[in-house]
């Protein structure tokens, strides 16, 4: 399967919300452990919803979490 | 390991397993008897009995082993369907070569056999889909 170009900034953004777990992001957003794992290492692009949701869980905007190539001004 | 992902291997494994159980039962009578006549009915509904029965234990073993990691999120049910959705080709390919074996009026022995591989070989892929999309990764955009 093709991996995604879609990088995030999940784990960073938990350590600095005071060392918040995969565990409690993870009950935050009503998934498991593992698919917040599978996010923070790119092995799984969630849906938007869901995006929204963890964005919104660590208190910061979509595009803080999430990252395209491209967002830094280049033209996509 | 997530509880879906222990489920696919439990239902890969078993049925590579109950297959395999079955094979032996059949081609061991067949070493006495000529293959097509070899009561076949009773060792394919035994095994897939069998494996329906050991399934449902071990689902509920691996429920009471972590009951926190028991529940189903959207990755999971995006990875259950894509495995089904790939998976689903064998059975079609058995349905497909059961029809064909009909038409020729080939014996049931081997009717009945092919769509069995079919439903087997279905559900093996279909299990190594989904391991492979919770180990490798699984992007659904």
């Amino acid at each position: 399967m093709k991996p995604t170009k879609v990088t995030n900034s999940i784990r960073a953004l938990r350590f600095s919300r005071e060392e918040m777990t995969q565990a409690q992001l993870a009950d935050a957003i009503g998934v498991t452990r593992q698919t917040i794992i599978a996010i923070e290492q790119g092995r799984y692009s969630p849906s938007l919803e869901m995006a929204f949701q963890i964005a919104r869980a660590l208190d910061v905007s979509l595009d803080d979490v999430f990252h395209y190539p491209g967002n830094e001004g280049e033209a996509l | 390991m997530s509880f879906e992902e222990k489920s696919a291997w439990i239902m890969g494994v078993l049925a590579v397993g109950s297959y395999a159980a079955y094979l032996v039962i059949v081609l061991g009578q067949a070493a006495v008897i000529p293959l097509t006549s070899v009561p076949y009915a009773a060792p394919m509904l035994w095994t897939i009995g069998a494996s329906i029965v050991i399934s449902i234990v071990l689902h509920i073993l691996i429920r009471m082993a972590s009951p926190r990691n028991a529940g189903k999120d959207q990755r999971d049910r995006e990875i259950y369907r894509f495995g089904e959705y790939v998976g689903q080709s064998f059975v079609i390919a058995g349905a497909v070569a059961a029809l064909i074996m009909a038409m020729v009026s080939l014996d049931y022995f081997w009717i009945a056999n092919v769509i069995y591989l079919g439903f087997v070989l279905s559900a093996v892929l279909g299990s190594i889909t989904k391991v492979i999309a919770y180990r490798r990764g699984f992007q659904a955009w």
